[in-house]
């Protein structure tokens, strides 16, 4: 067994406000940049609505992630963007890339004629300019262009989800009294099968073998734009100024020296949790070439037990420091995911194996079994389950491949802890009802109280167990710093500009 | 005593600007190679431009290679009056989709102002220069037709000589001042590699075809 660690991440979407807090925190960090305005390594989209590039979803018209053939025997996983030879052949012009318009084009706007134009009766605007060749524009989309399901009805009856159901449910979906929405925070997920890694003409993109983030090498990379096709989540971006692809580095520099990254920091609904998964990375492949109902329970099998001492042991054998598998033990999301089975990979049949996960949103469950808004309690929230069929197919073909029994498992346990709660702190539902509600989703009241605690008031510690950095295994403790320096210098020598 | 300087000093000096200035840059500035793509902002016309110039262009450049290095080959290819036909026409059809595609590109860049906006002057000479070039050919395969044959006896015994170190120029210099201009301009080209976007050639990532899909990378440990 060949065990890696993964520093992987849980986003609660049912606390998720849609503040956008965490894409500011991100874009004044890492993408103020001339090439780079566009790109918004993390972004949160209204759901149902199209998302950011338009119709990432859809690989029909992108071409992203994996495509298994011959699923049973033999499987066969290949890019769906191309094989190796057309990746060649395509080097020239690539057929699937997005361009400017499936983003927006930047814009900024002209503050000096406010200052400067000449006394008159009107009042001076700022005009919109590109910032690309800075001739006036009229802004026709943006980021977030859909926000709060703004013109649903061009924009969000589009959402590729939508495809899998029926006129009527998505009548329902739309209808006054019965819309939900909810918001779905964005960013790479550092895949363990990651698709942009794979379609790297250049071999420019790599995991880190100690913490599994997935970084662009800027020197290496060529700027032949195939892991922007191949990302099935539209993650990886080209920099249109230096040339070079960009992702989310997941703040390393701030992960190394034990801060979490900038956009879990700054959330401000606290819906964001990090820690260490220990995996086999010998299932990497086998896990992703099962039919698509059995993705989801293939990739919580690679997740390995931190407590279990055979898995510690092979842990130490395949060169896991102490620190990191105590780390491992700590990890919310080892909780939620593998523990608790609340949170759920985006998409599992793009098979990239994402380590972001999901726990789905109550929120639309409730809201659309309720009529006029009448707040309902007692065990009608239990069996809202059985008649919210509308969002919970909505949520499986988000989060687990069209497969509603992994969503309604999370569902009936969310619920069940809300009863437990209820009875525990408000008392109109009955302890028979809260204890028959946990019966039903296989949990103890120890697990509910424990699920309540780490969603409700888990403190910073809790949400972000970030592993020790190991610093032994860093280059500058093993070799003299002053003579490393002198032998390579420390960062860049020369300004990132674009190439002659 | 022009051509010793056109025709023996001036090939010298832009292999040794183009191979120097190439090693220099490869190993001083990574940051620097890549393609330059603007595909991004403009999408249309970058397909066919871009599409039709390297179909066309590098096999082109393939066979004037072969024609330097395996002129023996390259002659017993097109020995009967078939198979020259069919190199001419081979040439001929590759050498139009290059400068197809080299106005297209062009023509792009003129007119977009987005593209106009990322465009430096250096990306303009390179693209002229370019266009010039499988211009200048092109006349060439229709002014003085066979190429494919007389190539063999003037341009290949001259190369030869310079790559051995024993210039003669007087393969070359009876030949018409369109050809020259072409020779001239092809060396031009070559020492303008690593000055320019061009440099973008060296990156051809051939070992793609077998390395492995996932790359993982270990800070102080070989790959494992
Ligand atoms: S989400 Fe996209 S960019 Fe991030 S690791 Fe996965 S394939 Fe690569
Ligand atoms: S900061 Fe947190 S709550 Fe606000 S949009 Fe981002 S993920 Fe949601």
């Amino acid at each position: 067994m060949k065990i890696r660690s993964q520093v992987s991440m849980v986003f609660h979407l049912d606390k998720c406000i849609g503040c956008h807090t965490c894409s500011l925190a991100c874009k004044n960090i890492w993408t103020d940049r001339q090439g780079a305005e566009y790109m918004w390594w993390n972004n949160v989209e209204t759901k149902p609505g199209v998302g950011f590039p338009t119709l990432w979803e859809d690989q029909e018209k992108y071409n992203g992630g994996w495509e298994l053939k011959n699923a049973g025997k033999e499987p066969r996983l290949n890019l769906k963007l191309q094989n190796r030879l057309q990746a060649l052949g395509n080097l020239f012009s690539n057929p699937s890339m997005p361009t400017m318009s499936e983003y927006y084009e930047p814009w900024t706007y002209k503050y000096e004629d406010l200052i400067n134009s000449p006394l008159g009766d009107d009042q001076p605007i700022a005009r919109a300019i590109s910032r690309i060749d800075g001739k006036p524009i009229d802004i026709e989309t943006g980021p977030n262009w859909d926000d709060d399901l703004g013109g649903s009805n061009i924009y969000a009856v589009n959402d590729p989800l939508l495809k899998n159901m029926s006129e009527e449910e998505k009548r329902r979906l739309f209808s006054i009294e019965q819309l939900f929405y909810f918001y779905v925070p964005r960013i790479c997920n550092h895949c363990l099968n990651a698709a942009c890694v794979a379609a790297c003409p250049s071999g420019a993109i790599y995991k880190r073998a100690e913490d599994g983030i997935v970084l662009v090498n800027q020197d290496k990379c060529r700027g032949w734009r195939m892991c922007v096709s191949g990302c099935p989540y539209k993650k990886t971006y080209y920099n249109w100024s230096t040339g070079k692809s960009e992702k989310c580095i997941l703040c390393y520099p701030r992960l190394e020296t034990g801060q979490a990254p900038a956009c879990f920091h700054s959330c401000v609904g606290r819906i964001r949790y990090l820690g260490v998964l220990l995996y086999d990375a010998d299932q990497v492949e086998t896990a992703v070439e099962v039919p698509d109902e059995q993705l989801v329970q293939r990739q919580r099998e690679m997740i390995l037990d931190p407590f279990d001492p055979q898995v510690i042991a092979a842990a130490e054998e395949s060169g896991i420091p102490a620190g990191v598998i105590e780390a491992a033990q700590q990890s919310p999301v080892y909780r939620y995911v593998k523990e608790w089975e609340l949170a759920l990979p985006l998409h599992p049949e793009f098979r990239t194996l994402p380590m972001l996960f999901y726990v789905p949103p109550l929120l639309p469950v409730i809201s659309s079994t309720q009529e006029s808004g009448a707040q309902r309690t007692e065990s009608d929230l239990f069996s809202s389950l059985e008649s919210a069929r509308v969002p919970v197919r909505f949520m499986s073909h988000m989060l687990s491949a069209g497969n509603d029994a992994p969503v309604i498992k999370a569902y009936q346990r969310m619920i069940a802890v809300r009863l437990y709660k209820r009875a525990e702190t408000v008392g109109d539902v009955s302890n028979e009802e809260a204890a028959a509600a946990l019966t039903k989703a296989g949990m103890s009241a120890g697990d509910a109280e424990a699920i309540y605690r780490l969603t409700s008031l888990p403190t910073h510690q809790q949400r972000f167990v970030i592993p020790p950095s190991s610093r032994e295994s860093a280059i500058e403790q093993v070799q003299d710093p002053q003579q490393h320096k002198a032998e390579t210098g420390f960062g860049r020598r020369q300004a990132p500009h674009r190439g002659l | 005593m022009l051509e010793t300087i056109l025709f023996i000093v001036f090939p010298y000096l832009a292999v040794i600007l183009g191979v120097v200035g190439i090693i220099y840059r490869y190993r001083t500035d990574q940051f620097s190679l890549t393609s330059l793509s603007s595909q991004f902002l403009e999408t249309d016309l970058q397909f066919w431009g871009s599409t039709l110039w390297h179909y066309g262009i590098i096999p082109t450049l393939l066979i004037h290679l072969g024609g330097f290095t395996l002129p023996r080959v390259m002659a017993a290819l097109h020995s009967t009056p078939e198979t020259l036909y069919l190199a001419e026409l081979a040439g001929k059809v590759m050498g139009i989709m290059a400068l197809v595609g080299a106005a297209a590109l062009l023509y792009r860049r003129l007119s977009s102002s987005r593209i106009r906006a990322i465009t430096t002057p250096m990306d303009w000479i390179v693209l002229v220069l370019l266009f010039t070039q499988v211009f200048l050919g092109m006349t060439i395969a229709f002014s003085y037709r066979w190429g494919a044959t007389w190539f063999i006896h003037t341009v290949t015994p001259w190369v030869g000589s310079l790559s051995v170190f024993q210039p003669q120029t007087k393969y070359v210099t009876a030949l018409p001042w369109i050809p020259k201009l072409h020779f001239l301009n092809g060396f031009l080209l070559f020492a303008l590699v690593p000055y320019s976007r061009l440099v973008h050639i060296i990156n051809f990532p051939l070992t793609y075809l077998w390395r492995r899909y996932q790359l993982v990378i270990w800070a102080r440990r070989k790959a494992s």
